[in-house]
């Protein structure tokens, strides 16, 4: 299949970018589409033009580092990574928009690349556990309820890949948010710091500049993950709970 | 983020307020007696021991309070999103404009809560002050509401605010049930979208029967 591509450019974080149109022939429908961004740039650097820079690492859907908006929507038409998309989801002829991630904690790198050092940061405010570290504790040491088990297990698949950002009219990181706080919250393991937890994070999601949840689930329809929605209205009963309980 | 609390809490306020306001409306189909009858006793409820027009006040005073904490918090929010989004043409494809599944009512959410001010500010002008006075100025409240929906265009206007009140309730009644914690199960979702659904049908039906029962002769 022949395809056209429109793609942001953008040589650096200073300069203003542009979106330049790019034909690619003999596309296989059984290609990635980053495999298909890869033959595209193998062209360019033979013809000398820079290569179109992406962010990619396993290419299994499993560690969140590759995603672009394609045709307007985060990861392109099917719900899942940007790698794990493949070319047959698109018709043969068909003009395909790629652009980074748009949000203003979101900067971008260059071309395709955004820098999401504000999910870092959102994590260092409260993802994590204080445990003694050492020898491993009995795996059966802390029971676990089978319910909370699975729900945070559906909570901890995120990968961190910023679809929900991207998919936000608000520009808003709360499902994000709502994953990792969700994920612990559910755990015994996580219970020491439940609500200092969803309080700082929050509070540090809102320091990063991304906007307002307003309930309106475009995050969820494009999560390659599936983050169910009720993860959002669980970090917003834990949020109210962190008024009362005097984290902060 | 208690900005959205406030925002949930504010609009649930307002939502049992209009619930009432309807009930009231509705008295219109009762006849000129009940339905001023009803009018004057709503400024005689709770005396001696509140004054006259004192709970009227009481609520005028929470209904303001609500209105002013939802637009603040709307306000605060409307601005913090775009500065996220980092303006408003945020991608340059034209494609999937309207996102993957959002509702026409979440889409029109903020746009819609600035007409349905807009309107409520002519609404108090015309039925309450009486300073717009559509087909004559009266001392009655039924007179004024049976005057003014004889006017097609009148009628018009209502309908136009109350299925943007309508679109305001279907996506707000989820969207603060939701921010305070509700929505925690596939099930409860359903439920408190059916009840968003259900709540849009009757406020906004409900509102709109006297004025088109008055314009169509029912009601005279």
């Amino acid at each position: 299949m022949n395809i056209t591509l429109r793609v942001w450019r953008q040589p650096n974080a200073q300069t203003e970018g542009r979106m330049v149109t790019y034909g690619v022939e003999n596309v296989s429908e059984d290609m990635s589409f980053l495999e298909m961004l890869d033959v595209l740039n193998e062209r360019l650097t033979l013809e000398g033009d820079d290569p179109i820079a992406f962010d990619h690492d396993c290419r299994e859907g499993i560690c969140g580092q590759c995603g672009v908006v394609i045709n307007g929507a985060a990861h392109g038409p099917q719900q899942t990574t940007t790698c794990q998309l493949h070319m047959r989801s698109f018709a043969d002829g068909a003009v395909i928009d790629v652009e980074p991630w748009r949000a203003e904690p979101f900067p971008v790198i260059k071309d395709l690349v955004v820098n999401r050092g504000a999910f870092d940061r959102i994590i260092q405010a409260g993802g994590y556990i204080s445990v003694p570290t050492g020898s491993a504790p009995d795996a059966h040491a802390t029971p676990v309820p089978k319910a909370a088990a699975d729900a945070a297990f559906d909570a901890a698949t995120c990968i961190s890949c910023g679809a929900c950002v991207a998919a936000c009219p608000n520009g808003s990181a709360m499902l994000f948010t709502a994953a990792k706080v969700t994920h612990l919250n559910l755990l015994p393991q996580g219970q020491p710091e439940r609500y200092s937890r969803v309080a700082n994070m929050v509070a540090q999601h809102d320091v990063e500049g991304f906007g307002g949840c307003t309930n309106i689930g475009e995050c969820t329809a494009v999560c390659p993950k599936g983050i169910p929605f009720e993860t959002i209205s669980r970090l917003n009963r834990d949020l109210l709970g962190s008024l009362t309980k005097g984290s902060r | 983020m208690a900005l959205k609390a406030l925002m949930a809490v504010s609009g649930l306020i307002l939502i049992g307020y209009l619930i009432a306001h309807m009930y009231g409306n509705l008295k219109v189909f009762a006849g000129q007696a009940s339905f001023d009858e009803y009018a004057h006793h709503l400024r005689e409820i709770g005396e001696p021991l509140l004054p006259h027009t004192g709970l009227l006040w009481i609520i005028r005073v929470v209904l303001l309070a609500s209105v002013i904490v939802h637009m603040y918090a709307a306000i605060v929010l409307w601005r913090r999103a775009n500065a996220a989004r980092g303006g408003a043409k945020r991608y340059q494809s034209a494609k999937a404009r309207r996102g993957v599944q959002r509702s026409y009512a979440s889409f029109t959410l903020r746009w819609g809560g600035i007409i349905i001010i807009l309107f409520v500010v002519y609404h108090l002008l015309h039925l309450t002050a009486n300073v717009i006075a559509h087909g004559g100025a009266t001392a009655s409240p039924y007179e004024r509401v049976v005057n003014g929906f004889q006017i097609w265009w009148v009628v018009l206007a209502y309908t136009i605010a109350m299925i943007a009140v309508g679109l305001h309730l279907r996506h707000g009644t989820w969207s603060a049930l939701t921010t305070l914690g509700a929505n925690t199960s596939p099930a409860a979702r359903r439920r408190i979208n059916v009840l968003a659904y259900a709540l849009t049908a009757v406020v906004t039906i409900g509102f709109l029967l006297p004025p088109f029962a008055i314009l169509m002769g029912l009601v005279k």
